[in-house]
């Protein structure tokens, strides 16, 4: 594609929005790196879609810049802005077929041969011979693209994508999360794409910062943050967690050591985000494994017993809900890898994990160390440790 | 039993109003057209008899044409200033009045809790030799020391403008009210200008309130004779003046009742012609 304008590195610097009393974001601070894609995860009303429409013009500013490349582009009106967006409710006119849907930026620009670009754009989006169908017509699928060849045309520094997908079906949601890939690797420009589906933004992005309460929680590749979470609210935003929490009684050697519920457990140094005080110690419910007695427990391995007290099998995997003896309960993901045998309801069992699985968090933080402890299971009980 | 008294239920639904129609509407139209059509040379007196006399209706139009062209002149005008007045008030009420809508509404709407008689009159006092309004512009030289406002068409059209500009700023505010705000945004971001967005997304989403303000006043507006028996002199005679001596002072019913017919038709194709233009696509 056009070579002249590739997308832009976009940088929010202490950007801030508040509405009345309310700071929907917090003195945000992020670089998005030219041309890759990025998603913006988290909640409802952690301030992602208000971030959003700011850098789109559509918002302004309490306080804060808003750079592309090297230049300001804080307070210009949203026509002067080389950044488009795909709404959330794709926002189609309905006076207008899909053809001059499409052209419509291009015409506003005083663009006079339109037909080439919005045919070859139509095409990259897999809709040609649909140029004369009004939006009533399509399909939400069909609307969807659409949208985002309304908005790429215009060949944007930025695209910004609003929950996107939000409004299709789950199949067809998957469908259009490789299509969007595919168009990103083509055209080559910056998409910033706001969700609350930590799937789809894992799925898509290059980056992903988690966003809660107006503030970014951290930011990182799909893999680090879900390896390596730096709070409890990504740790549980982001797949599931158990936490146990403890405190830190000491060093062995490269290893943190914590107590919690009376009993020992060690963390290496590497994994920990905090090592003093009180912590959440973690760890990902597919790196348990499960044992009859604690005398199967593979030497270097940490162990709790429980009480199964839940099973559902799903196939690929099967989910269980330990009790432990203080009354908090594991979730556990077995692998359906055909070796393990499947543990009945109300059995004694023992779960272990090798330490360099676990991680280690500063308690009763959520990142910007003002949030209340109760916080990030407040935010999204069903994604928690907890049973669903 | 049940089955039979669901399938009657719509036709028990439409009984009422069908038969106030019949009533009310159907037969005096019948009426009016046998009217229409009864010998001219009689009278209240004398009785009328149904001769088929076709000839009224060119008699009618052959004598009448100016106020018909008159009519449709005037009502065209307010048609045309209710819709440069209405549509920017509608749009401010709908999309920019923010708490106050429902005041300026209620600001719209009140003159109607007065009679249109009332208020035709008042426009007579407003537009006097001696009041504010022609003082103020024979003040400036835009009238003459002796020019006047009253008997004149600028009275006619300014009364027939203001008494329909309600008809024309509720549809048009009701289908800017509906408009999806994410649209305009989406303009926005599309790189349209504000004037671009009210050109190419506010103006023609409205357009069906365009439309149904503009019939709303040039329907009955065509139809007016209060405006000009009161504000103006014979000079500025409209139709409806005109039908409205035929059966209340020359008592010429035939005659009356041809022009009624032929502004009737008239309304109508011009209605049809305009929805065929305009319409139907933006309606629909």
């Amino acid at each position: 594609m056009e070579g002249a304008q590739p997308g832009a590195r976009l940088r929010l610097v202490e950007l801030t929005k508040r509405f009345g009393g309310v700071t929907a974001v917090d003195r945000l601070d992020l670089t998005v790196p030219a041309g890759t894609f990025f998603a913006l995860l988290g909640p409802s009303g952690c301030g992602k879609t208000t971030t959003l429409r700011m850098v789109a013009g559509l918002e302004e500013p309490t306080a804060g810049r808003i750079l592309l490349d090297e230049e300001e582009i804080t307070r210009l009106r949203p026509y002067r802005r080389p950044v488009n967006t795909v709404f959330q409710s794709y926002a189609l006119f309905p006076h207008l077929d899909v053809f001059e849907n499409v052209a419509f930026g291009l015409r506003r620009r005083g663009v006079r041969d339109v037909t080439g670009q919005v045919r070859a754009m139509l095409s990259l989006v897999q809709l040609d011979g649909y140029e004369r169908r009004r939006p009533a017509q399509l399909s939400g699928g069909q609307q969807q693209r659409v949208a985002l060849a309304r908005a790429l045309v215009n060949r944007p520094r930025v695209l910004l994508l609003d929950e996107p997908l939000g409004a299709l079906d789950l199949t067809l949601r998957r469908r259009m999360q490789v299509e969007l890939k595919r168009i990103q690797t083509e055209v080559g420009i910056t998409f910033v794409h706001v969700t609350h589906d930590q799937e789809e933004a894992m799925t898509l992005a290059d980056t992903v910062a988690v966003m809660n309460n107006g503030r970014i929680e951290q930011l990182g590749t799909p893999a680090e943050l879900y390896e390596f979470p730096a709070t409890a609210f990504v740790a549980t935003f982001l797949g599931r967690s158990n936490l146990l929490s403890g405190t830190v009684v000491g060093r062995a050697g490269e290893d943190v050591l914590v107590e919690a519920y009376g009993e020992r457990f060690s963390v290496p140094v590497v994994r920990a985000r905090s090592t003093a005080g009180a912590v959440l110690l973690g760890v990902r419910p597919e790196k348990l494994r499960l044992v009859a007695t604690a005398d199967e427990v593979p030497a270097g391995h940490q162990a709790v017993a429980g009480i199964v007290t839940d099973a559902a099998y799903l196939g690929t995997s099967t989910q269980y809900l330990l009790r432990t003896g203080w009354g908090d309960e594991l979730s556990v993901f077995a692998a359906a890898d055909g070796e393990t045998r499947p543990v009945p309801v109300g059995q004694a069992v023992v779960a272990h994990w090798h330490p360099r699985y676990a991680f280690l968090l500063p308690a009763g933080t959520s990142g910007d160390g003002s949030a209340a402890p109760v916080e990030a299971a407040d935010a999204v009980p069903a994604n928690g440790a907890g049973p669903r | 039993m049940t089955g039979a008294r669901r399938r009657l239920l719509p036709y028990l639904l439409v009984l009422p109003g069908g038969l106030w129609l019949v009533v009310f509407f159907l037969l005096p139209a019948v009426q009016l057209g046998a009217t229409s059509l009864y010998d001219p040379a009689g009278s209240l007196t004398d009785g009328y008899e149904m001769t088929w006399a076709f000839g009224n209706y060119p008699d009618a139009i052959r004598t009448y044409w100016v106020h018909f062209v008159r009519s449709f002149w005037y009502a065209g005008l307010a048609t045309a200033l209710a819709l440069v007045l209405g549509y920017p008030l509608a749009y401010v009420i709908a999309l920019r009045a923010g708490r106050w809508q429902n005041l300026l509404l209620v600001c719209v709407v009140a003159p109607m809790f007065t009679s249109f008689l009332v208020r035709t009159l008042a426009w007579k006092a407003i537009l006097a030799d001696t009041g504010p309004v022609v003082g103020l512009l024979r003040e400036v030289h835009l009238l003459a020391p002796d020019g006047r406002l009253l008997a004149s068409p600028v009275a006619v059209v300014t009364s027939i403008t203001y008494n329909y500009l309600p008809f024309m700023v509720l549809p048009i505010y009701a289908s800017l009210q509906r408009l999806d705000r994410r649209l305009l945004e989406a303009a926005r971001d599309l790189n349209a200008r504000p004037v671009q967005v009210f050109r190419t997304v506010t103006f023609p989403l409205s357009m069906p309130g365009v439309v149904a303000g503009t019939l709303l006043t040039i329907i009955p507006a065509a139809g007016d004779y209060i405006s000009a028996e009161l504000l103006g002199t014979p000079r500025e005679y409209m139709i409806g003046n005109v039908i409205d001596a035929a059966f209340l002072v020359r008592l010429d019913y035939p005659q009356g009742a041809a022009l009624s017919v032929v502004l009737l038709l008239v309304i109508l194709a011009l209605t049809i012609g305009y929805l065929r233009r305009v319409g139907v696509e933006e309606v629909g």
